[in-house]
């Protein structure tokens, strides 16, 4: 289509949407948002309602724990996430374009499989002691692997990508002038990027400092391999030990209110600067070339961090993989289709889930029906900021809820799910928690439909139903596709929430892989962990692709 | 032609002979502004009228509360008789109401034929296609049936948009500055040819612009509006000839006020005798004159206080302004022959046969005042 000269069109006319509303639509939107809060309301509303938070012992060193480790990995990430924004978009050197692509791949290693192969290769009996122990003698003594620093490591190692990602689109939507200027008036370019493109940049650097936080504040696996218990760790196994809903919602709450501080500390980084605009209206910097020293120094340290982070790891997997597979034929293990089917299955209704859901909130958005309605749909997104143990304990304690008003009308057992785990509570928890990444698209798809194809469709007699099928969707099929994938991949690799709410004998490839590597069986973990590996490449790909789909996660 | 989409001959008497619209104190805000202050506005069967104002006047909104894109918080809309929002709302896709946007707003995934079809589907399967094919010769479109919308030109799209608007045999149309997207040569052709395309099938039609010689040109009547409020209704010669105050007279023109004094029914002021005015014979009162660039005559005079000091060439014609003896300026078209130097002494006088709009503060004066 051509596009009218600039001047002429008036964005207020063009941004208006159908103000009407269908209560219908609208009704849905609340409904979603409803199922969506429930899980969170559960945690917030039990820990009030009990009377006093039932804490377990050594809650104290918990949250000291959390703390620790959320400050630590967060000054990591923000380090070596700017840093390297900062050195492939202000700067020129060998292999940079390749080298900016390759350190967003580290995302595809989900923590608790980086977390194995590093165990596997620092731990006492891994080459790297052994090696110190031939070279210095016997009485080195093990080195502090399963700890804090361990876990700190392997974290910042995951999750720097979201700082990376963010601080260097903020960087390349930034009009070149402030820079500029501050170079001719004479700051060295260290100095002009600690005075205004790190300012400018800040806002970005609070977005993915919160990303960051959320996952360690989610993540109660990877941490356990490194014996380092945050409070939802304590979550997990208050819950695993005694099925106790009351102390696990009492945790839970505690976990939530990380999370509520991570998002007030994000608000205050952030000040009054608000995000930065997709699209950009800036060209980005003018990169200056490194030459000589500077420019290996800048190659090797952009290659060091994506090999630690994704090569070296994915090479050690590979080598398992193989040399288990030329001892037995891996796929002759029934285990091994049993569990991909599980988890291909839970992802794929999931997933479609979500997408339902997120195409009814854009459509019901585009029918108009105000601001509560926009407030609602806006509400969905948040689930993907609540920290799993938060998420998993609410689906319990809706199911607990349930079980109580099932008894109280008569049926004794309940719904009999509470104990046992259900894969109905697991879709429940990745809907709440995968509907953001998936409204995010499918949405970013409808605001390229201008609001007047709507209102022309609506005009020529077609009513909101046919309106959907003929017109919307057929438009947003692209972001329907972006939706569905990233969604089967994030419950691909979920670790946390399956690991909490699954029925006795689910397995997925992902709890499969935690539960070999937990036992050492490292070679025989391998080749999953290489096919979620492999799975969740697919949306880093996207990114590269499209950078705004996932920055605004 | 319309019987296939008729569903009795009733109908089609009552849509003739009901206005096909009629809003009655319409209204609406949003949170920062009122869009739309209790507009009255009627516009009868197969006429066409222009909706003018400056933009944020709510020209547009009073379009989209005739779709049924928004809901009036008072008053009511009625479509052929047949009341659509006040006491109860009927949604825009059971209204039936034709309309055309800026950006043309075609399916982009659907070829010309199906765009055009779209509103057809109550229409039987066999009648679509003669029905397609009639409207696109209507527009001159019939080889690009085939095509999709992002191969056509802007003039082509604008005229799919128009065939589609037209197709489901709508009583009423509404454009939203239609040609304003159009490149300026092609903008007078695109604009003959949909009002040619509106008048044939019979439709009325709202226009909405921001561009007086469009609003002029185009319809039977032309609405102004401001603020939400529409100022004057009438026929465009009446409406830029006779203007009901200042803001429609300096917005659908150029025109130059003057101090004025009106004695036994005769108007004079800076630049002499005016005219006479008709039944004023027992007044005498200070009014203010307009005067527009054609009412306005040149002669080149030596002892003359009044001098030409700015020069505009046109083309076919040439605009003069002239400082008065008390400082004010009046500006004056000329022949394409006649070009005053800067710094010539003019006599400033009114063109023999002019009627002159006289004003009294803002309002414009239909009679003495009392």
């Amino acid at each position: 289509m051509t596009v009218p000269a600039p001047g002429l069109v008036r964005p207020r006319t063009r941004r208006r949407l159908l103000a009407a509303g269908r209560p219908g639509w609208s009704a849905a939107v609340f409904v979603a948002a409803a199922v969506i809060a429930s899980p969170v309301v559960a945690v917030a509303l039990g820990a009030l309602l009990q009377g006093g938070l039932q804490l377990p012992g050594g809650v104290g060193g918990m949250v000291a724990t959390t703390l620790a480790l959320t400050v630590l990995v967060a000054l990591g990430t923000s380090v070596l996430g700017t840093g390297l924004a900062w050195l492939v978009s202000v700067h020129e050197f060998p292999g940079r374009r390749v080298l900016s692509w390759l350190l967003v791949l580290p995302l595809a290693v989900p923590a608790y499989i980086l977390g194995f192969v590093f165990l596997s290769t620092f731990d006492y009996a891994g080459p790297v002691q052994s090696g110190l122990r031939s070279v210095l003698g016997e009485d080195l003594g093990a080195l502090p692997v399963r700890s804090l620093g361990g876990a700190t490591i392997v974290l910042v190692l995951t999750l720097y990508p979201y700082v990376y990602l963010l601080v260097r689109a903020a960087l390349s939507d930034l009009a070149p002038t402030a820079y500029d200027a501050a170079r001719t008036l004479g700051a060295s370019p260290a100095r002009a990027f600690r005075t205004v493109l790190l300012p400018l940049a800040r806002p970005s650097l609070a977005a993915g400092l919160a990303l960051v936080t959320m996952e360690v504040l989610t993540d109660f696996a990877t941490v356990q391999y490194f014996n380092v218990r945050t409070v939802s760790v304590g979550v997990y196994l208050v819950w695993k030990g005694s099925f106790d809903v009351a102390s696990a919602v009492s945790l839970a709450s505690l976990v939530l209110l990380f999370a509520v501080a991570v998002l007030a500390a994000e608000r205050a980084l952030r000040g009054d600067a608000r995000y930065h605009q997709r699209g950009g209206r800036g060209r980005g910097l003018e990169r200056r070339r490194l030459i000589g020293g500077q420019a290996v120094a800048a190659t090797g340290a952009c290659a060091t961090v994506a090999a630690l982070a994704f090569g070296l790891p994915v090479l050690r997997l590979v080598t398992w993989a193989a040399s288990a597979a030329a001892e037995e034929n891996p796929f002759t293990d029934t285990r091994f289709a049993d569990h991909l089917t599980s988890s291909v299955l839970v992802a794929a209704i999931a997933a479609a889930t979500c997408v339902v859901v997120s195409v009814v909130l854009a459509h019901a958005l585009r029918l108009g029906g105000g601001p509560w309605v926009r407030a609602a749909a806006q509400a969905t997104t948040f689930g993907y900021a609540v920290p799993g143990a938060v998420v998993g304990i609410g689906v319990l304690a809706l199911f607990s809820a349930a079980d109580r008003l099932l008894q109280a009308l008569g049926r004794e057992d309940g719904t009999g799910i509470l104990v046992t785990g259900s894969v109905l509570g697991i879709l429940l928890a990745y809907v709440v928690r995968f509907t953001a990444p998936a409204y995010q698209a499918v949405d970013a798809s409808f605001a390229r439909i201008p609001p007047t194809v709507s209102a022309s469709a609506l005009t020529l007699g077609a009513g909101p139903g046919r309106l959907l099928g003929r017109v919307h969707l057929p438009l947003a099929r692209s972001g329907v596709a972006v939706a569905l994938t990233l969604v089967i991949v994030d419950a691909v690799k979920e670790l946390p929430l399956v690991l909490l709410l699954r029925p006795f004998g689910f397995t997925t490839l992902s709890v499969w892989v935690y539960e070999l590597a937990s036992e050492n069986f490292w070679e025989r973990a391998a080749l999953p962990a290489l096919l979620i590996v492999l799975v969740a490449v697919v949306p880093v790909a996207l990114t590269f692709r499209n950078p705004a789909t996932r920055h605004a996660r | 032609m319309m019987a296939g989409v008729m569903s009795t001959s009733e109908t089609a008497t009552r849509v003739a002979t009901e206005p096909a619209l009629r809003l009655r104190g319409a209204s609406k805000s949003y949170a920062e502004h009122d869009a739309v202050r209790s507009v009255d506005l009627d516009i009868a069967a197969g006429e066409v009228l222009t909706l003018i104002g400056p933009s944020g006047c709510g020209k547009s909104t009073l379009l989209r509360l005739a779709a049924g894109l928004e809901r009036p918080d008072a008053g009511t809309v009625e479509l052929g008789g047949r009341e659509v929002a006040g006491s109860r709302w009927v949604p825009p896709e059971k209204r039936r109401v034709g309309l055309v946007f800026q950006d043309h707003a075609l399916f982009p995934h659907l070829d010309v034929a199906t765009n055009v079809a779209f509103g057809l589907d109550r229409l039987p399967r066999a009648q679509r296609g003669p029905r397609v094919a009639e409207v696109l010769d209507l527009v001159g479109l019939a080889h690009v049936r085939d095509r999709h919308p992002h191969e056509l030109s802007g003039g082509e799209q604008q005229r799919v948009a128009l065939a589609r608007a037209l197709a489901p045999c709508p009583s009423l149309v509404l454009l939203d500055e239609p040609f304003s997207s159009l490149d300026e040569n092609l903008r007078a052709q695109v604009r003959a040819d949909t009002l040619a395309a509106i008048r044939a099938t019979g439709s009325a039609a709202m226009v909405v612009t921001h561009d007086q010689t469009e609003a002029l040109s185009l319809g039977d009547r032309l609405a102004v509006m401001r603020d939400g409020v529409v100022e004057q209704v009438g026929h465009p010669t009446e409406v830029y000839e006779t203007p009901a105050n200042r803001f429609v007279a300096t917005f659908m023109g150029d025109a130059d006020f003057l101090p004025a004094h009106v004695q036994r029914a005769l108007l004079t002021c800076e630049i002499g005798v005016v005219s006479t005015v008709p039944g004023w014979g027992g007044s005498d009162v200070h009014v203010e004159v307009m005067l527009r660039p054609h009412e306005v005559a040149l002669r080149a005079e030596a002892s003359s206080t009044a001098v030409v000091e700015r020069v505009e060439y046109h083309g076919a014609f040439v605009l003069h302004e002239v400082r008065l003896a008390s400082g004010r300026t009046v500006r004056s078209w000329q022949q394409h022959g006649v070009r005053l130097e800067v710094g010539t002494a003019v006599d400033v006088t009114v063109v023999p046969g002019s009627r002159p709009v006289l004003l009294s503060g803002d309002t414009a004066l239909t009679a003495p005042p009392a």
